[in-house]
């Protein structure tokens, strides 16, 4: 309670120095005037709240509440910066302006949710469903239902949607898990976005559980659960084809258990390398992006769950599943060795790297915490109280293809 | 008082439970909640895994949750968790998962 009114107060002070500033305070005092280029939110995922911070002070501005069910909740950005859609894990989609800090709209649309993704020009929001299996697609706007894609790989079947991703051209990909397929929904043809053209990619491994755009949009790799390898489509190829990368990396080994399931993202690639978390070893998997074959693999201390390249592509930042998850480790991408082993906090969920990457934020659910790390010297800059803190998600993505 | 209230909470669907400490209770709770809720969601109304409500698993017995906590079940991504639970602790989970699982203890801060 004390927090909150803490976290009022702060929100509070920059309109209250601007109407200080004033002979006459008008009646109603203009929304806050702010940028939105260091704005971000962490989801406080055990009380249904966003947490609206600033990368640039490092502060908690104040919080959005009445969320639902945050746990695995992820966001995306409007290209304005100010309007977030949040996807939570009831199947809720809400619309919440940063700036106001408010719910703007919300709609219950399934039953059970794991992610999203913004078309390329921002007019259209899709959400990645695992009950009923399948993407659906909203006017950004106004969250009007535009396209319901059932994920039916087989009469009556629904597979569970992961690795939605949207691609240049008004379209999204994403990957069936329990079909082992990759499918591609086209909504540019503005006259028919109600049905749009899929093309169904089948046979491209078993259990895909997540997957990447490349950022220039060009390829799209899903992660296997169910076979040592990945899935490659190139998306520039007029009859896109899904074909096997790093097939084997674990060949001959017995797995080790994975407690949690990595998460694949564009921000995996550093200069021509991507660097990907191997599934059931406690490695990461250096790719060459040009040849797509493996080039490396690079031990860490767990089963990555995250495998993060700082902007410039000069570190790559890796967190761990249980029970490894106190720690992260920083491998240096020119001697692809790790160069940092730090503990910045009880079972660290997430990590978000500021738009030019000096500092790194660190979610640590179990110690209540959000650390801002300087990725030059390691050192903390500032430490956030944020309750049971999961998922860190800048402004800046808003500008990235496949965030 | 927090504590007495705590088993109090904890204690009452678990009569036939093993002897688990009260404290490691609460740990099991808050893994079961955010850990295994990662895959069944925090409140195990499924995700990538099946839900884990008392009503999804009203067919299931707890003898044979109690295995698949600790041997998981291969071809799926279920783990088998035997490297961080004894079999108690997971037969105390699986009783208490068949029961409607405890809410976890949010702590005042």
């Amino acid at each position: 309670m004390k927090r909150r009114e803490v976290l009022t107060a702060l929100g509070a002070a920059p309109a209250s120095l601007w109407l200080g500033g004033c002979a006459s305070a008008p009646a109603a005092p203009p929304a806050i005037a702010t940028g939105t280029g260091d704005l971000g939110v962490v989801i406080e995922r055990a009380r249904g709240t966003l947490a609206v911070v600033n990368t640039s002070t490092r502060t908690l501005l104040g919080e959005i509440d009445g969320l639902g069910d945050l746990s695995h909740a992820s966001v995306v950005f409007a290209r304005d910066g100010a309007t977030a859609y949040v996807f939570g894990r009831d199947g809720a989609l809400s619309q919440v302006n940063l700036l106001t800090r408010r719910i703007d709209r919300r709609v219950q649309q399934a039953g059970n949710s794991i992610g999203g993704a913004i078309s390329q020009d921002g007019t259209l929001v899709a959400a990645q469903n695992y009950t009923p299996g399948g993407i659906k697609v909203f006017d950004a706007r106004t969250l009007a239902l535009v396209a319901d894609i059932p994920a039916e790989y087989a009469p009556g079947k629904l597979s569970r949607v992961v690795g939605l991703a949207d691609l240049p051209g008004q379209r999204f990909v994403f990957s069936l898990f329990d079909a082992g397929a990759i499918w591609i929904a086209d909504l540019s043809d503005p006259s028919n976005r109600a049905q749009p053209k899929l093309t169904k990619l089948a046979g491209i491994g078993k259990q895909p559980y997540d997957a990447l755009v490349t950022p220039d949009g060009r390829h799209y790799i899903a992660g296997l659960f169910g076979e040592d390898g990945l899935a490659l489509v190139d998306l520039w190829d007029d009859a896109p084809q899904a074909r096997r990368i790093l097939a084997g990396y674990g060949r001959g080994e017995q797995p080790l258990p994975v407690y949690k399931m990595p998460h694949l993202r564009g921000w995996a690639v550093a200069g021509r390398h991507a660097y990907l978390p191997a599934i059931g070893r406690h490695e990461v998997l250096v790719v060459d992006t040009a040849t797509w074959q493996e080039v490396g693999r690079i031990p860490v201390a767990g089963q990555p769950v995250f495998v993060i390249a700082r902007p410039d592509g000069r570190q790559v930042w890796v967190n761990f599943a249980v029970p490894d998850y106190d720690r992260v480790q920083v491998i240096d991408t020119v001697t692809q060795r790790i160069v940092r082993t730090l503990e910045p906090g009880k079972a660290v969920l997430h990590m978000e790297f500021t738009p030019r990457g000096e500092a790194v934020w660190i979610s640590s659910r179990d110690a209540n915490r959000v650390s801002v790390i300087d990725t030059q010297r390691f050192d903390t800059l500032a430490t956030l109280t944020v309750d049971s803190p999961s998922g860190v998600f800048f402004t800046s993505r808003a500008t990235r293809i496949g965030f | 008082m927090q504590a007495a209230l705590l088993i109090a909470l904890l204690a009452a669907p678990a009569a036939e439970a093993q002897a688990i400490a009260p404290v490691r209770q609460a740990e099991l709770v808050r893994m079961v909640r955010q850990d295994c809720g990662s895959c069944h969601g925090m409140r195990l109304t499924g995700g990538l895994g099946p839900a884990l409500t008392r009503e999804a698993l009203a067919d299931k017995l707890v003898p044979a949750m109690a295995a698949t906590i600790i041997h998981g079940r291969p071809g799926t991504p279920m783990p088998g968790w035997r490297a961080m639970l004894s079999e108690p602790e997971a037969q105390w989970i699986a009783e208490q998962l068949a029961a409607g699982f405890p809410e976890e203890r949010r702590g005042a801060r």
